[in-house]
């Protein structure tokens, strides 16, 4: 009920600094109407950085403490954060046509890091699927994982690099409309969108976490009931000791 | 415990040249048709090279590394060597030598392919182009290692390994193109060195990441 609450709340808040954002905010002075869409990319490339953080620290925390719990966590940041990341690029896209005239930009460091990063947490989702033990794909999940977020900081730094002993200065990045000189209003809108974005976040989060845990489960009631139809057709044979998943578990 | 793994590695890689040989007619055929799709301007090409270079040896090597985990799925072979006594990260060490030795060769052919197809002036700059060489080699035998060990019990690996290792060697592979770059263009900005250092970081850096996470894929 609480977490209903959370949905409806977060629904709200996004809808009204979209309003804010698209009708109350004076438009940029360069960029026009195109910077608008600024406010919930930002907000977006935030959160989907934020999800693998998540999903990184949950996979850590799955190899030393052995409990299913993070990696249903691990799962929901893999999977929002993707969702998140690709609006962001998506977002980018729709700015850069207009201001920059191409939708996607060598020269922009950033662009590039995310792209790579999407890549990255894709092949994360889909290695998952092909692991159908919890335990065994816990683990594997969790490597994965680990090192995908180990390699984040190198492509970033590469890409920065790549950019910078090759030319100038990118055109309109968004490290150049969030300066300090940048009117407060702009920035006051942009922590606002921030805030309605992160209690989405926060909703979908616990959602996902939710559904994955009830995943979790059926699997395990699927188990248990294909070891009860084995035992029942060979009843002789396994009744000296009567195997427990907890048994069987323990054997691996 | 790890040399003794590279070197039943290496020994099967020279009995029975499965990896090696496989490996290096398919990065001929990328070179060629990199040449086709970008040909016949040989200016264009050339300078097209360092990349070429690149992709040809990041491609084939993803072809060496899978090969090399196969050897181990035959006959549960893997799971023996994880019963060994041995600390797990001897196991990733010797996979990596094995690795390494074959992505060098692999490596050196195709620079001097390049060289020969793309008309490309490698004696000028022997030195920097053989350590650019020898640095993405180390790169790609750690990050292979641990991705071919992660997906070769699995039944779609094939397709996974790639898709998993690309995206991670991409800061090496743009590494490696812009050190070769600036090797044969005489090195006019200075540049060579940082994206040297950029490679060895890479390399320290999986390197450390391989050997401290493969144990608990062989637990499992």
């Amino acid at each position: 009920m609480k977490t209903r609450i959370l949905g409806f709340v977060a629904a709200a808040a996004i809808a009204a600094m979209a309003i804010v954002s698209l009708f109350v905010v004076p438009a940029d002075l360069n960029q026009g109407d195109a910077q608008r869409v600024m406010y919930p990319h930002v907000a977006s490339a935030w959160l989907g950085y934020l999800s693998f953080g998540v999903t990184a620290v949950a996979g850590i925390l799955w190899v030393w403490k052995r409990d299913l719990r993070f990696d249903a966590v691990a799962l929901a940041g893999a999977e929002i954060g993707v969702m998140f990341t690709a609006f962001a690029i998506w977002g980018g896209m729709m700015w850069g046509r207009p201001v920059w005239g191409v939708f996607w930009q060598w020269e922009d460091p950033r662009l590039t890091t995310t792209a790579l990063l999407l890549a990255l947490y894709v092949g994360y989702l889909l290695f998952r699927r092909l692991t159908d033990d919890p335990a065994r794909r816990a683990t594997r999940a969790a490597i994965v994982g680990i090192v995908a977020a180990v390699d984040i900081p190198i492509v970033h730094f590469s890409v920065e690099w790549w950019r910078g002993l090759h030319q100038g200065a990118t055109i309109g990045s968004p490290s150049r409309m969030l300066n300090p000189a940048a009117p407060m209003v702009f920035v006051g809108t942009l922590l606002g969108m921030l805030a309605a974005f992160t209690l989405a976040w926060v909703y979908l989060m616990i959602r996902r976490y939710q559904l994955a845990r009830v995943q979790m489960a059926r699997e395990e009631a699927v188990r248990l009931e294909r070891l009860a139809a084995a035992r029942a057709v060979a009843p002789r044979a396994s009744t000296p000791a009567p195997r427990t998943p907890e048994s069987t578990e323990a054997a691996r | 415990m790890a040399l003794a793994i590279a070197r039943k590695d290496a020994l099967a890689e020279l009995r029975g040249r499965h990896a090696t040989v496989s490996t290096l007619f398919f990065a001929a055929i990328v070179l060629l048709l990199f040449g086709f799709a970008l040909g016949p301007d040989s200016a264009r090409l050339a300078a097209a090279a360092p990349g070429l270079l690149w992709l040809a040896i990041v491609f084939a090597g993803i072809l060496a590394v899978s090969r090399l985990h196969l050897l181990e799925t035959d006959d549960e072979a893997l799971e023996q060597l994880a019963l060994y006594p041995v600390a797990r990260r001897a196991i990733y060490a010797g996979k990596a030598l094995g690795g390494l030795a074959v992505m060098l060769v692999l490596g050196l052919l195709v620079l001097g392919a390049v060289g020969v197809l793309f008309a490309v002036d490698i004696g000028g700059a022997l030195l920097p182009l053989l350590l650019t060489v020898i640095l993405g080699a180390i790169g790609i035998a750690a990050v292979g290692t641990f991705y071919a060990g992660v997906t070769v019990r699995l039944r779609a690996r094939e397709v996974m390994l790639p898709l998993l290792m690309l995206p991670v060697l991409a800061p090496l592979l743009l590494g490696a193109v812009k050190a070769t770059t600036a090797a044969l263009t005489g090195d006019p900005f200075g540049e060579l060195a940082s994206w040297l250092q950029l490679l060895v970081a890479f390399d320290v850096i999986m390197v450390a990441a391989g050997a401290a996470t493969y144990g608990y894929l062989l637990e499992d």
